[in-house]
């Protein structure tokens, strides 16, 4: 809090070398030094070696596979370039995995979108016991991916599932969640949501929170009644956030692994019978486990890794103009703070840092 | 000092009154029944799921082809946990879950919380550089690389043991990034120059002023870093079929040709038990993580 106000730490004075005698000094200072020099590069190197060695290694050798013939047995078979990427270009499989994962996560990220808006705006209310009923909507999340998939891999079963049941008692025909395209696709879609439209719509109720009250007192005053204010002050202010929840529903949708995997467990090809459900993950997965070659399925792996840097890409140009954006304006009111507080005596500043260093003080001991 | 930054500004709220003044403008009423009627709403929609399938494995599996599902639970719970026992390991998998999430959360807190302090509030070249770098990462899929760790897994004859589950995962970007994001404004420049000023070596000075500083952030990230390894599934499933982490075991219960779903149900509500009961302790934590993440971005 006070930190905002501290000027520059221009005034600081180098600490005065005193008393030590005069032998010691210039190895504890070299030591010192040594000490204020390295530490910063010592604490980030964990992290930069290890995550060099389990997530960027395995990420650039990847390349190296697609580019082989390589079995998961008989090891490296050749060089052969880009083959594996040529064949996976041409192979109806490969896109028919894509087509899935694509329409499984518009299915998914659309209606997550809309029912975590509108569970947010009930939450932005001034409603009775908050906590109670933000921590409710979160409850699925705390459900693995597996055993949702258990759930509802049980709730869409084609004959004796929960859903068709139901549908049956209103004379309704049952449909073929597990056989046919479309409808399995719903039917993982829905697992996802179940899962995330809470977790999403927490993220978006905090930046709803973050909307100025003020702002729409005034707009009330003018006369603009709460749908009106919803549409045309809430959605745009969340706007940066909706889109932030949209970019990391997708980089992850784009893996989406577990669900089709463990949807219908008793089909021989992961995916469904005729593929109707497999996701490029999945596809993945058999295509180097199952079938054994390493080289395409890193091919795919490396398709599939340019598709979501892409989105990577396009989420740090977007993040970058909202982060520029708020920089603008943080600049604007550490102007006027800064300007505030030249206007104050300087012995008050003084008294403030002290203060700092005595609450160091007190923790230290 | 730190209580307040950690968080978000509405958990304040319903303790103060509202002004008087504020009420005529309709913005800060008490909502009408409308709303707690889409809230209860919300409630069933998220935990009916859970309860019908604790209703299913309570139950025979011949309830399963009623027309009506029915409401209430069966008596059979523990005749179906005890079948869930007999398919699959699931105290070894339990255990197996808690030993890779723990080490992985331990893990991932501690580099964090290092590398985030350091970019938070250490001046050296190349740190803004570095910074991008860790940003950039953020985005990286590093899930498909699972081909050369596979590779490499094996090479070691890693696959079957718990480390080969841990080791991909002992450090995250992210991590880093939602350190850094906030140390950067709890701690003040002084608080650092004291410490130093006072004789204190950097290590002692980070040990001093930036764990005490970034403990609730670190209780945030090892809430969430624990969640993620505990839900793993893809890896656990390539290395250890046969020392099952619990959700590997879990999805073994399925894997037979025919399935009997009170059984899987019942194993699915008794896996679920333990983060219930995490979310019970914690969900405080985790409802103002999420909201605190989201306003840092």
């Amino acid at each position: 809090m006070t930190a905002t106000l501290t000027p520059p730490p221009a005034t600081t004075t180098p600490p005065p070398p005193r008393r030590a005698p005069k032998d010691k000094q210039p190895f504890r200072h070299r030591l010192s030094r040594f000490d204020v020099k390295a530490s910063p590069y010592i604490y980030i190197a964990p992290f930069f070696i290890l995550f060099g060695l389990v997530g960027l290694f395995p990420l650039g050798y990847t390349f190296v596979v697609s580019l082989n013939k390589w079995n998961l047995l008989t090891g490296p078979a050749g060089f052969i370039g880009l083959d594996n990427y040529v064949a996976e270009l041409n192979d109806p499989f490969f896109w028919n995995s894509l087509f899935n994962t694509v329409s499984i996560f518009l299915l998914s990220a659309i209606p997550q979108l809309v029912g975590a808006v509108l569970i947010a705006a009930v939450l932005d209310q001034n409603i009775r016991a908050k906590t109670f009923w933000r921590m409710s909507v979160l409850i699925p999340y705390v459900v693995t991916p597996v055993a949702v998939t258990l759930i509802f891999s049980s709730a869409f079963d084609e004959k004796y599932g929960l859903i068709n049941n139901l549908l049956a008692s209103f004379h309704l025909d049952p449909v073929m969640w597990k056989t046919e395209t479309f409808p399995s696709h719903v039917a993982i879609a829905t697992m996802v949501n179940w899962r995330w439209t809470g977790y999403n719509a927490l993220i978006l109720l905090a930046a709803m929170q973050a909307v100025p009250r003020d702002i729409y007192e005034s707009a009330a005053l003018d006369g603009a009644g709460a749908v009106r204010r919803f549409f045309s002050m809430t959605l745009p202010s969340i706007r940066p956030t909706m889109i932030f929840v949209i970019i990391t529903a997708t980089v992850g949708g784009l893996q989406i692994f577990t669900e089709p995997k463990l949807f219908n467990p008793t089909t021989a090809t992961p995916g469904g019978p005729q593929r109707q459900y497999q996701t490029t993950v999945l596809y993945l997965w058999d295509l180097a486990f199952n079938r054994q070659n390493f080289g395409k399925a890193s091919a795919v792996a490396w398709l599939l890794f340019l598709i979501i840097v892409l989105f990577g890409v396009l989420n740090f140009l977007v993040s970058r103009r909202i982060a520029s954006t708020e920089a603008r304006v943080s600049k604007r009111r550490m102007t006027k703070l800064l300007n505030d507080h030249n206007q104050q005596k300087t012995d008050r500043a003084a008294q403030g840092s002290l203060a700092v260093i005595a609450a160091a003080e007190e923790k230290r001991s | 000092m730190t209580a307040t930054i950690t968080r978000p500004r509405a958990e304040a709220d319903p303790a103060a009154p509202q002004p008087k003044s504020r009420k005529p403008l309709g913005i800060d009423r008490r909502p009408g029944f409308l709303t707690y009627g889409l809230l209860i709403a919300f409630f069933i929609g998220g935990t009916y799921p859970l309860y019908w399938s604790f209703v299913a494995g309570s139950s025979p599996s011949s309830v399963l082809t009623d027309t009506w599902p029915p409401l209430l639970p069966g008596g059979l719970f523990w005749q179906n946990v005890g079948a869930v026992m007999d398919t699959v390991p699931f105290w070894m998998s339990l255990l197996n879950s808690v030993v890779v999430s723990a080490i992985i959360t331990v893990s991932v807190v501690f580099f964090s919380t290092l590398a985030g302090y350091s970019f938070a509030k250490l001046k050296f070249r190349g740190r803004e550089g570095l910074l991008v770098f860790v940003v950039a990462t953020l985005a990286v899929p590093t899930q498909l690389g699972i081909i050369p760790l596979f590779m490499v897994m094996k090479q070691f004859g890693w696959t079957g043991s718990l480390g080969a589950v841990v080791v991909p995962t002992l450090v995250t970007a992210f991590g880093v990034f939602f350190m850094r994001q906030y140390l950067v404004d709890v701690i003040p420049e002084e608080l650092i120059e004291a410490a130093r000023v006072d004789g204190a070596s950097m290590i002692a000075t980070f040990w001093h002023v930036g764990i005490p500083a970034a403990r609730p952030a670190m209780a945030i990230l090892g809430l969430f870093t624990f969640m993620t390894a505990w839900t793993d599934y893809l890896w656990p499933l390539l290395v250890v079929p046969q020392n099952p982490t619990l959700q590997v075991a879990l999805s073994q219960l399925q894997s037979a040709k025919y399935v009997d779903y009170s059984i899987v149900l019942a194993g699915a509500v008794l896996a679920t038990i333990p983060l219930l009961v995490l979310f019970v302790l914690a969900g405080r934590q985790l409802v103002s993580g999420i909201m605190a993440g989201a306003v840092k971005g």
